[in-house]
């Protein structure tokens, strides 16, 4: 039964004397081939020259630190469950007294890696956090010679604090006005003043 | 015998019964939500109003509603009685809006907090709740305070149950916490920070519905979902032994007691089992623990290769007799629900 109605009866003939020569047929193709000599060339030089990425371009992730510098990850594990290529592993630590301005939250992650060769890029991560921690970036996750190297793990993560990647193209309007208000304490960072304890002894 | 109607389901039960235990009689969707409420602790419920019915006839002889909602769990049933909860609009407006009460103080750090994935509240707030809150003032914030070095108490995630204090009254002998203070700011608490240290204070941490009281051998170590649950016994001179083990990889990550479909723990365990026994060897496995599908646990559960097991039992028995086969005629395929 046909599916549609574009398929073909094929048959099998014999060629004409035309044709058993060959003659038009290479120069048919290799009419095909100057002409795109003169046609504009569809790639680029990378690394030399780079191609414009839409903004949200999913590459390499990136794990964010906040105004302060303390790292947003808190180990919750939802970018792992929501993984679908499983790529994500993490192990959590309790953060200690005086490591404040390290960790955001009284849990961070210890150990923190992905496996850029299962990952598919989905962005799944990003949307699952409740933390704003991971995101996707427009960087290219660079090629490398052995399979270890491609599990990436916090120091490659993690943004240095002195060299900040900018995700905010990847946010919607809405989201970057509801990060401005301080009167949710997601939105606060440590050294703002934390609501005091109002009900203890 | 009382016959008594939830939902337009009838059924007959024993005088004295609650409404609430009626409606575990007839199980599904239409029981209640409970947070306070523990089928092994006497005197437990009433508390937190989240099992709020509406009584349509009051009974066969005084066939007048009820006035207002009233919590199941501590209301008996009458002889011809009807309940609505499900079907009750008025009802489930109600329970969204103890819903929002319970979370007005809570801090909501569930990304951080060990008991996500299997709070009675984050399950509460999903399946009863709305989005947001109207609370606009600041959260009660406290301390952590460590009740002995096995127990963790974040007072902050509490919701004030009762149900500790009443299994320590129950269980344990010599009881060394309670709610102190009153109204808004009553909390859980020792009286001068003491250590709680008896052999059955770690069913505390099974009792609480939230993450207020936590185990400190277990703490960050994994999200719950990441642990696999195995039903387990051993010969305790001190308790039933009869546990669930939760395993990440070949490691015991922590040793709970086993809980009903309602989150109740069956038999209270000693804290030797609890915290001292986390070696395979200590235990004789039984199997994969049951987990309900709809729970975050169930993810890439086992379990379920022990109910297709059941099945292909199941069909085996049921062909005819001296008919020997293999694992074909269907028993594998899915489809196949016979």
């Amino acid at each position: 039964m046909a599916l549609t109605n574009r398929s073909k009866q094929v048959t099998v003939r014999e060629l004409t004397w035309s044709e058993r020569l060959y003659l038009p047929a290479i120069f048919k193709g290799m009419m095909i081939t100057l002409s795109h000599i003169f046609k504009r060339t569809p790639t680029v030089k990378y690394p030399d020259q780079i191609r414009e990425m839409a903004p949200v371009y999913r590459g390499q992730h990136v794990l964010k630190r906040d105004e302060a510098g303390a790292e947003r990850c808190t180990a919750c594990g939802l970018c792992a469950v929501a993984c679908p290529a499983e790529a994500i592993t993490m192990e959590s630590a309790e953060r200690k007294k005086g490591e404040e301005s390290l960790y955001r939250e009284e849990k961070y992650a210890r150990i923190y890696e992905i496996n850029m060769l299962r990952c598919i890029f989905c962005g799944l991560c990003e949307e699952a956090c409740p933390k704003e921690a991971i995101f996707l970036t427009d960087r290219i996750v660079p090629s490398s010679f052995t399979r270890g190297e491609e599990v990436f793990g916090k120091d490659k993560l993690v943004e240095p604090n002195d060299a900040r990647v900018d995700v905010s193209k990847r946010q919607r309007k809405e989201v970057l006005e509801f990060k401005k208000d301080k009167k949710h304490l997601h939105n606060l960072t440590y050294q703002d003043a934390r609501p005091k304890v109002t009900a203890h002894h | 015998m009382a016959k008594v109607t939830i939902d337009g389901i009838t059924i007959e039960v024993p005088d004295g019964t609650t409404i609430l235990n009626a409606a575990r009689m007839i199980g599904g969707d239409i029981v209640p939500p409970t947070m306070c409420y523990h089928s092994k602790l006497k005197t437990s419920g009433g508390y937190c109003r989240t099992c709020l019915v509406k009584v349509s006839k009051g009974s066969e002889k005084d066939p007048r509603p009820m006035p207002k909602p009233v919590a199941s769990c501590r209301t008996t049933v009458m002889d011809g009685m009807e309940v609505q909860n499900l079907l009750s609009p008025e009802v489930l407006e109600a329970r969204a809006g103890v819903v929002e009460f319970l979370l007005a103080n809570h801090p909501l750090d569930c990304p951080v907090c060990d008991q996500a994935g299997e709070c009675d509240l984050q399950n509460l707030a999903y399946e009863n709740g709305k989005m947001g809150t109207r609370y606009e003032f600041q959260k009660r914030e406290f301390e952590k305070i460590d009740i002995g070095d096995k127990i963790q108490l974040h007072m902050t995630r509490c919701i004030l149950c009762y149900r500790c204090v009443k299994t320590a009254d129950q269980v344990t002998d010599g009881r060394v916490h309670g709610v102190l203070n009153r109204g808004d700011v009553s909390e859980i608490s020792t009286y001068i920070q003491n250590a709680i240290d008896n052999d059955f204070s770690g069913n505390m941490i099974d009792v609480c519905p939230v993450g207020a009281l936590t185990d400190k051998t277990f703490r960050f170590k994994s999200r719950v979902w990441y642990t696999k649950p195995v039903d387990a016994h051993r010969d305790c001179p001190k308790c039933s032994g009869k546990v669930r083990l939760w395993y990440k990889g070949e490691e015991v990550l922590r040793v709970t007691g086993r809980k009903d479909q309602y989150g109740e723990v069956q038999d209270w365990i000693c804290n030797d089992c609890r915290f001292e026994k986390k070696k395979t060897s200590d235990w004789v496995i039984e199997g994969p623990a049951h987990i309900q599908r709809d729970s975050v646990i169930s993810a890439n559960h086992y379990e379920s290769l022990k109910a297709l097991k059941a099945t292909i039992d199941r069909q085996r028995k049921s062909l005819p007799h001296g008919h020997k086969t293999t694992l074909g005629h269907g028993a594998l395929d899915p489809n196949n629900t016979h």
